[in-house]
């Protein structure tokens, strides 16, 4: 009995040391979140005359209806809020090509090796660290030539080809885990390369398409350097936007816009950790449904 | 006859060829619009070029300037820590909040997205919250003096050697959220079975942990190794919008000594050049990295 | 030099700079004035050429005063495929210049009578070769110190008009408990007070000598010493959380009594304006001390590509005729707190700082102290530009002795021009 209770209260003490950790985490995680959200309901004399993370005194909504719907931003006085098409529709694809091409290419590394398979491997993930911001000026020309310049698919191929690396370098190393022996056995029993994949990769491998999904989304959707370069006017994403509202070289700066600006462009990637992050413990549950 | 003798034969030719032919259009995007345009900052990084790309070859002049600009140097130096701790701190915080994460804690789904939510937020914007953060006079600092201790002193960000420090602090906020899903991913990846077995034969949770799941998370620790470097070769906006490479220019990156020299300052094959003495500094890093850890699975 | 230029001329050659214009009269403008006054101001523009039934496509890109404008304009250029109009300053325009790639403009320019219009100096700025390659849009002058006369009276200072009123003022700040210089530490911030300092301890021969042509002996002689002597000395009267800070927060710092002054360009103003402040009353608008004759320019301009189109030759045409136009002139440089680049535009409209402004403006085109802004990109070409910035801000930022930095100074100018 002693013995239990002794085991009960270090165990107590080992929970309130996790949950005090990780809320201690949520902190450090949320201050610079909390300036934002204080500043973006504020009005602009407060920002100007109190401190910067001091509460807000009055606030307000019009900072964000500002950002939404009618902040100049270039020649137009409508907001953020055009510019989010553009960018979902540069999005949905690049993430798309990017992940399911990514998903094959593990597979095929982890599970259908072939001689010089791990070298193009190496190669592949080796040749993104050139810094991409060298690549501009090549890429420019290529794209130029292929006469995909300031469209949208243009900057989806730069997106698609840029993310390979690492949707590749995801997928293979799940796959890697995934045993080899059922592959085998299937093989065996006569199935195919897309039929082995469709049947016994992809049902295991939500939590992989999550990490990969959340990743290359986040990467695409807050590029700036491709964004700005290969489009123009009217196809710009909305970072390119959420810069050019930030951005003033002799006006003056609305900070409070300038922060609810940046959490509205940050909206749908929130969404998709949210929704993903869900995924994980269904994830969870797939994998012990495997074991 | 011998077409239908003939018909199997190409089938499995065409089965045996096919994972090559799924991965050669990766295969060829990947020389052209890596490996091609690595070639190309090559040449460049050996020319004359200004402000836009010429092709009149100089050999390697523009490398030895470049080792004599004492601005390159403090941007390699600063590398060098900036990216020691914060790869270090990402993988050792992001296995830690996984970890804790994963012992079925009642409120996962919104700690979760708090650690990821940084990633989200360009950082065009979050880097102003940081810049006021930890500016002495504007935040942490006054505030904990506000609060009482007037002694209080947090100025890293306006002290020329430490400001480097202060980019660390930012830099591992914004991506140890990522880390942490990766890691959580992999922890879930691991079958139940071990576990329980290794809890009946008497292993405490530290044990357990320590020698059975971190070590089979290896293929995590891979993975973050690589991005993580790949993070902090590239960081750009962080420094750009935190301090701007200063106090002078005591927090410069190579990134941005890159981006100055090659689009800013219209010296481009000096951009070029720097580009490559990056590309390949990151070379006598991964390359024994990768090789052991592909090496190790093949003959595992 | 030269050469170089005409291997890039070869090479772009083969890109196929001029480039087939979609619509009929329609101008691509690549410019970096995005939100706020500036964007306001640029709209009027816009308004302008549709009256005249030509159409407007935006290419904005901000931040990095330009910088990642011009990373998209090369892209662009590049890729085969230039923006009809481009907003470039200073010296690069020469260097688009060279490649061939603009228009001329000189049919406008002789049919507006721009020559008397534009000083000499700013028009050569925006000529390759005697012709206009370039129209210039807005002059801000950077050599202000901005000044809280709340402050100097508490602390019983006087407005200086020497350096040495400058350090005594200064010091009567700093006893009466309030920060002398509100600065903002950034590569760009510290070179814009340096050079007035420049400008103000050297006078306008040393500053043509050291800022414009780039001539190492001067650069490394004894007054350069004395200028770091003083940009060095301005520090101690600084507080020490200034790194990094954003100009506008420095401003308001005066703005709100904390700090007695500011060195900064016009634009400031604008802050003062938001905040309620009205000029002679609650803030002054001094000249840097030694610097009441010279006048420190910088000058937005835009560049035109050539295009084939004549629809949108027309319309490229429209555009620089209607940028130096007095209506433009007006409605624009009223929205940035600029001061119209040309003479002959009623006074009226603009507020006091701005008035005095285009007095000097004019004035100083007459004796030669009108000079163009190393800082702001209208003096030297952008490597001897940054090799500067480097050196002025490193030894701003350490220990390093005023002798030596005018030593490094000419030996990274020397560098950057190779």
């Amino acid at each position: 009995m002693p013995d239990a209770i002794r085991r009960s209260r270090s165990e107590t003490a080992g929970r309130i040391l996790i949950y005090g950790t990780l809320v201690l985490f949520a902190v450090y995680f949320l201050v610079p979140l909390f300036v934002m959200v204080i500043t973006s309901v504020k009005n602009m004399d407060e920002i100007r005359t109190g401190t910067l993370i001091a509460l807000p005194q009055q606030p307000t909504l019009e900072p964000w209806l500002k950002a939404w719907g009618y902040a100049t931003i270039g020649v137009t006085n409508e907001g953020i809020r055009g510019f989010f098409w553009n960018s979902i529709r540069m999005v949905i694809p690049a993430v798309l090509f990017s992940t399911l091409i990514g998903a094959v290419n593990g597979y095929v590394l982890s599970k259908w090796r072939f001689r010089g398979s791990d070298t193009f491997f190496a190669m592949l993930l080796l040749g993104c660290f050139i810094p991409f911001q060298v690549v501009l000026l090549p890429m420019a020309r290529t794209l130029g030539f292929l006469g995909l310049s300031e469209s949208i698919w243009g900057l989806v191929l730069v997106h698609t080809v840029y993310g390979l690396a690492f949707t590749t370098l995801f997928f293979r190393n799940y796959y890697v885990a995934v045993p080899s022996e059922l592959v085998n056995a299937a093989r065996i029993d006569g199935a195919g390369f897309f039929r082995i994949f469709w049947k016994i990769m992809l049902p295991v491998s939500t939590p992989i398409f999550m990490v990969t999904i959340i990743w290359q989304t986040t990467q695409i959707w807050n590029d700036f350097l491709f964004g700005v370069c290969f489009s123009t006017g009217e196809t710009q994403p909305v970072t390119v936007a959420l810069n050019n509202l930030v951005n003033t070289s002799s006006s003056v700066k609305e900070y409070n816009v300038d922060m609810a600006a940046a959490i509205i462009a940050a909206l749908p990637t929130l969404f998709v950790y949210f929704v993903a992050g869900k995924y994980f413990v269904r994830g969870l549950t797939a994998g012990a449904v495997k074991g | 006859m011998p077409t239908d003798a003939r018909q199997p034969g190409l089938a499995s030719l065409l089965e045996a060829a096919l994972p090559k032919v799924v991965v050669a259009p990766s295969f060829a995007a990947m020389l052209v619009f890596i490996y091609g345009f690595i070639l190309w900052t090559l040449y460049i990084s050996m020319t004359k070029s200004t402000f836009l790309p010429t092709y009149d070859f100089v050999g390697l002049a523009q490398y030895i300037k470049l080792w004599r600009i004492e601005r390159w140097w403090v941007a390699c130096r600063n590398l060098l820590v900036y990216g020691g701790l914060f790869i270090f701190f990402c993988t050792v915080l992001g296995l830690m909040l996984a970890i804790f994460l994963d012992q079925k804690i009642r409120i996962e789904g919104a700690l979760r997205t708090i650690y990821l939510y940084p990633l989200a937020l360009s950082f065009v914007v979050t880097g102003t919250a940081w810049k006021w953060l930890l500016n002495p006079g504007l935040g942490i600092e006054r505030l904990v003096r506000e609060m009482g201790w007037s002694s209080f002193t947090f100025d890293w960000l306006v002290t020329s050697e430490m400001s480097i420090y202060c980019v660390v602090i930012a830099a591992v906020w914004q991506s140890t959220g990522f880390v942490m899903a990766m890691f959580l991913a992999g922890l879930r990846g691991i079958d139940d079975a071990i576990i329980k077995a290794a809890q009946v034969d008497g292993a405490g949770l530290t044990r357990i942990y320590w020698k059975i799941i971190i070590p089979s998370l290896r293929p995590v620790f891979f993975s973050a190794f690589i991005i993580l470097t790949h993070i902090a070769i590239k960081s750009f906006d962080l420094v750009v919008v935190l301090t701007r490479g200063g106090p002078g220019y005591s927090s410069d990156l190579p990134a941005t000594f890159m981006y100055a020299y090659a689009f800013t300052r219209g010296r481009l094959a000096m951009g070029a050049a720097s580009a490559m003495m990056m590309f390949a500094m990151v070379m006598a890093i991964i390359v024994p990295y990768l090789y052991s850890e592909l090496r190790r699975k093949r003959d595992a | 030099m030269k050469r170089t230029m005409k291997s890039v001329i070869a090479a772009l050659s083969m890109i196929a700079l001029f480039a087939f214009n979609a619509a009929a009269g329609e101008v691509e403008v690549l410019h970096w004035w995005t939100s706020g006054g500036e964007a306001a101001a640029v709209q009027e523009l816009k308004k302008m050429l549709q009256n005249e039934g030509h159409t407007w496509k935006d290419f904005a890109v901000a931040g990095g005063a330009g910088a990642n404008a011009m990373t998209a304009l090369k892209s662009r250029a590049v890729s085969g495929n230039p923006p009809t109009a481009a907003q470039v300053k200073g010296p690069q325009i020469q260097e688009w210049a060279d490649l061939g790639v603009l228009t001329n403009l000189d049919d406008v320019a002789q049919a507006e009578n721009w020559d008397p219009l534009v000083p000499k100096v700013v028009a050569d700025i925006m000529k390759f070769n005697g012709q206009w390659v370039a129209v210039p849009v807005n002059v801000h002058r950077i050599n202000w110190m901005w000044c809280n006369p709340e402050v100097f009276r508490k602390a019983g200072a006087k407005y200086p008009q020497t350096w040495d009123e400058f350090f005594a003022a200064c010091e009567k700040i700093q006893k009466a408990g309030m920060i002398p210089v509100a600065f903002g530490g950034q590569p760009w911030q510290e070179a814009t007070a340096w050079e007035s300092i420049v400008a103000g301890v050297g006078g306008t021969d040393f500053y043509i000598k050291t800022m414009v042509r780039a001539d190492e002996p001067s650069l490394a002689s004894d007054t350069m010493v004395k200028v770091f002597e003083i940009f060095r000395k301005i520090k101690k009267y600084t507080d020490k959380n200034a790194p990094g800070r954003d100009w506008n927060l420095a401003t308001a710092m005066v703005i709100k009594g904390e700090a007695g002054m500011q060195f900064m360009g016009d634009w400031a103003k604008g802050e003062f304006t938001a905040a309620g402040k009205v000029p002679g009353k609650d803030y002054d608008a001094l000249t840097v001390p030694g610097t009441a004759d010279a006048f420190l320019f910088n000058v937005d301009s835009f560049i035109m590509f050539e295009v084939k189109d004549a629809e949108a030759k027309k319309a490229q045409k429209a555009m620089a005729r209607l940028i130096l136009s007095p209506d433009f002139q007006i409605v624009f440089n009223v929205n940035k707190g600029s001061i119209p680049v040309r003479s002959g535009i009623a006074e009226e409209p603009f507020d006091a700082v701005a008035l005095k402004s285009m007095q000097d403006f004019a004035a100083t085109a007459r004796t030669g102290g009108l000079m163009p802004s190393m800082a702001h990109e209208m003096a030297v070409s952008p490597a001897v530009r940054g090799a500067m910035f480097d050196v002025v801000t490193n030894f701003y930022n350490s220990s390093m002795s005023p002798q030596d930095a005018a030593q490094k100074l000419a030996m990274a100018v020397k560098e950057a021009k190779m």
